[in-house]
């Protein structure tokens, strides 16, 4: 059993189809990024998750409890905002105290002048401020407890909004890109932070971004978000290296991945000057209009010799590596390629080149997008092969 | 800016912004002065702002005797605390679900506030008389409260207050295990203070210095508030005495004044916001 689990969840608005039925397990502990661009319904996915916006259909489970119909003061699930949502007029330490004052005293503790002459109010007071103080000192956030949140900076703020979603150890973490209000040095260094609070608490956590590099450095599973629907699932390295549509292949990368539109050969292959690449004729018929993608630190460059003639537009010096934008000569394309220095050294604008792409990293994408299966050849009298 | 030296633009601004103040000044100069004059220095031909004899104490202590004057500080106070208390209690909650609640009648209550603020109090004053006659509510502290306690302008002005609230925030206090009444208690109240002192501000000085309903409703001295009772004993104690009657002016607008002077810059942040949002 999973310990978070997301079916078919389906949600529009006003006739505009956000999620078009999204599916999703979580493993006990595990650490999943939603990522996605801006609209793909990666925010409204964690809402409904959260009990804040009710999907139109599917259900969610966490551990065997059905929260479907809960509302998300009754599901035990914590939430970090964007805009941290911190309480402005309660102080850090009151802040991260609000999530327990609120489940572990009753009605009547909480009541102001009556609530301290309940039975048990005391006690459970002093626990509640002995928790906080542990969460302060766990995050480093003790010197902050009497400061509000006006006085503090972005990076203490998100600390405090950590420690009132961890404070009380919820079932399911939910992080609504924490990030983004902070600046690129402290953003990074909070990453690290937020994988070792994840992994010290251990509770299934999904963290939805925009930022590619967050993700794949942050989560165990990566699930790319397109246009409402999931498109893959799965760890870092295999969402890099073996993309299953060309949305995801697009959109994880940087610099961007290199596609060119082609027909499918007569003799059932497509690629790129002298790396091709052989099709099943069983996915996709001769003459069909499909995606080639390949990354740019696979292509190579030289300057002379064997390879697809191209003409250097910019080069992009960036210290440890060179970033190379040719035009294909036949095509027309641009091809971008990622170079060290060393095999950058030279190159400028205007300069004649020739394009060479390792075989075995080309990526076909069906004209849908879905990728298509591929046998990599890298002589032309292997060709038969293909749709022998 | 010139913030500091008298250029001619500053003193001409300043020159017609005092002449303003003094001819908006003048009648509560005017009363203060008249407050101190004996009945024989008042109806002199000639028009002097110093008294000629010092008649403060004497004027002042008719005032306070020939009228109950604290039954009238404590009804007004009463009645202003009354309003403005049930006016919040149902205003903030209200407000509330119409800018963070997402539910069908919701357009069609504002439309309705919208109709309410263009309703005058004139045009219901009668029917409401007739109502409470019926009842036998009128002379009672009924009467006096209950057509104020739903304020559409408290409701309008909280609303545009709550709109311009995070949402992120609201769904925390809901992750927090907050109920909505909670929400309300915890989390919009403590934050909505400068909305509800800017409306306490204008709710009180408006049910303060109402004559035109209290004159409706109450025809018993004992629930008089103080316009109305400066009323009464204009006619029935003063006669044609000024000076007391002034000192009793004095009186009942001294709460005002003071609250005023003590909370000026309040006052000043409520109206602008009112001016910038309602």
């Amino acid at each position: 059993m999973s310990a978070l689990s997301l079916r078919n969840i389906e949600k529009s608005f006003g006739g505009n189809a956000i999620l078009k039925g999204v599916s999703l397990d979580a493993e006990p502990g595990e650490f999943i990024a939603l990522v996605g661009p801006s609209g793909c319904g990666k925010s409204t996915l964690l809402r409904i998750l959260a009990g804040l916006e009710t999907a139109d259909s599917g259900t969610i489970t966490v551990g065997d409890q059905d929260l479907t119909k809960l509302q998300a003061a009754a599901r035990n699930v914590a939430m970090v905002f964007q805009s941290y949502a911190l309480y402005p007029h309660l102080t850090a330490a009151q802040n991260i105290a609000v999530p327990l004052v609120m489940r572990r005293l009753t009605r009547a503790q909480r009541l102001p002048l009556l609530g301290p002459l309940m039975p048990g109010q005391r006690q459970a007071i002093a626990d509640i401020k002995r928790d906080v103080r542990d969460m302060a000192v766990s995050l480093k956030i003790d010197h902050l407890l009497d400061r509000k949140p006006g006085q503090m900076s972005g990076g203490q703020r998100q600390r405090v909004a950590l420690g009132r979603a961890m404070v009380r150890r919820p079932a399911v973490f939910l992080m609504d890109e924490p990030l983004s209000n902070l600046d690129a040095n402290l953003r990074v260094h909070a990453r690290g932070e937020i994988v070792e609070m994840h992994r010290r608490a251990g509770v299934p956590t999904v963290y939805v971004t925009h930022d590619q590099a967050e993700a794949l450095s942050m989560a165990d599973r990566v699930a790319v978000m397109i246009g409402g629907s999931l498109l893959q699932l799965a760890a870092p390295a295999v969402i890099y290296d073996d993309p299953q549509h060309v949305e995801v292949a697009k959109f994880v990368g940087q610099p961007r991945i290199n596609l060119i539109s082609q027909q499918v050969a007569a003799d059932g292959t497509v690629g790129l000057g002298e790396a091709r690449c052989g099709l099943s004729r069983i996915d996709v018929a001769v003459g069909s209009e499909v995606t080639l993608g390949i990354r740019p630190e696979f292509v190579s460059v030289s300057r002379e010799g064997r390879g697809l003639p191209a003409l250097v537009e910019r080069v992009e010096f960036l210290g440890s590596e060179i970033i190379v934008y040719s035009r294909l000569e036949q095509s027309g394309d641009t091809m971008i390629a990622k170079l060290t220095p060393a095999e950058g050294a030279g190159l400028s604008t205007g300069k004649r080149i020739h394009l060479a792409a390792a075989p075995e990293r080309l990526f076909v994408f069906a004209e849908d997008g879905r990728r298509l299966r591929s046998t990599s050849l890298i002589d032309s009298d292997v060709r038969e092969l293909a749709y022998g | 800016m010139t913030s500091n030296g008298f250029t001619p633009a500053r003193v001409a601004r300043l020159a017609v912004l005092s002449f303003g103040a003094l001819v908006f000044l003048a009648p509560y100069i005017f009363m203060i002065s008249t407050a101190g004059k004996a009945q024989s220095d008042i109806f002199t031909s000639s028009l002097s702002l110093i008294p000629q004899q010092w008649f403060f104490f004497e004027n002042f202590a008719k005032a306070w005797s020939r009228v109950s004057m604290t039954t009238l500080l404590f009804n007004g106070v009463l009645v202003c605390l009354l309003i403005l208390v049930f006016q919040v209690v149902v205003a903030i909650p209200c407000a509330y679900a119409m800018a963070k609640l997402k539910f069908r009648a919701a357009r069609a209550m504002m439309v309705l506030v919208m109709l309410g603020l263009l309703v005058p109090i004139h045009a219901t004053a009668l029917p409401l008389y007739v109502a409470f006659d019926r009842v036998g509510a009128l002379n009672s502290y009924v009467a006096l409260v209950a057509p104020f306690t739903i304020s559409v302008f408290g409701i309008f002005l909280f609303l545009q207050f709550f709109r311009s609230m995070p949402d992120d925030l609201i769904h925390a206090a809901r992750l927090d295990g907050m109920s909505e009444i909670g929400i309300i208690a915890r989390v919009i109240v403590p934050n909505a203070w400068p909305a509800i002192t800017a409306f306490a501000i204008f709710s009180v000085v408006a049910h303060w210095n109402d004559l035109y309903w209290p004159l409706i409703v109450v025809s018993n001295q004992a629930y008089a508030t103080p316009p109305l009772g400066l009323l009464y004993f204009r006619a029935a104690e003063a006669g044609d005495d000024y000076g007391a009657l002034m000192a009793a002016t004095l009186i009942i607008t001294f709460p005002l004044v003071a609250a005023f002077l003590l909370a000026q810059k309040r006052f000043v942040e409520g109206i602008t916001m009112t001016g910038l949002k309602g």
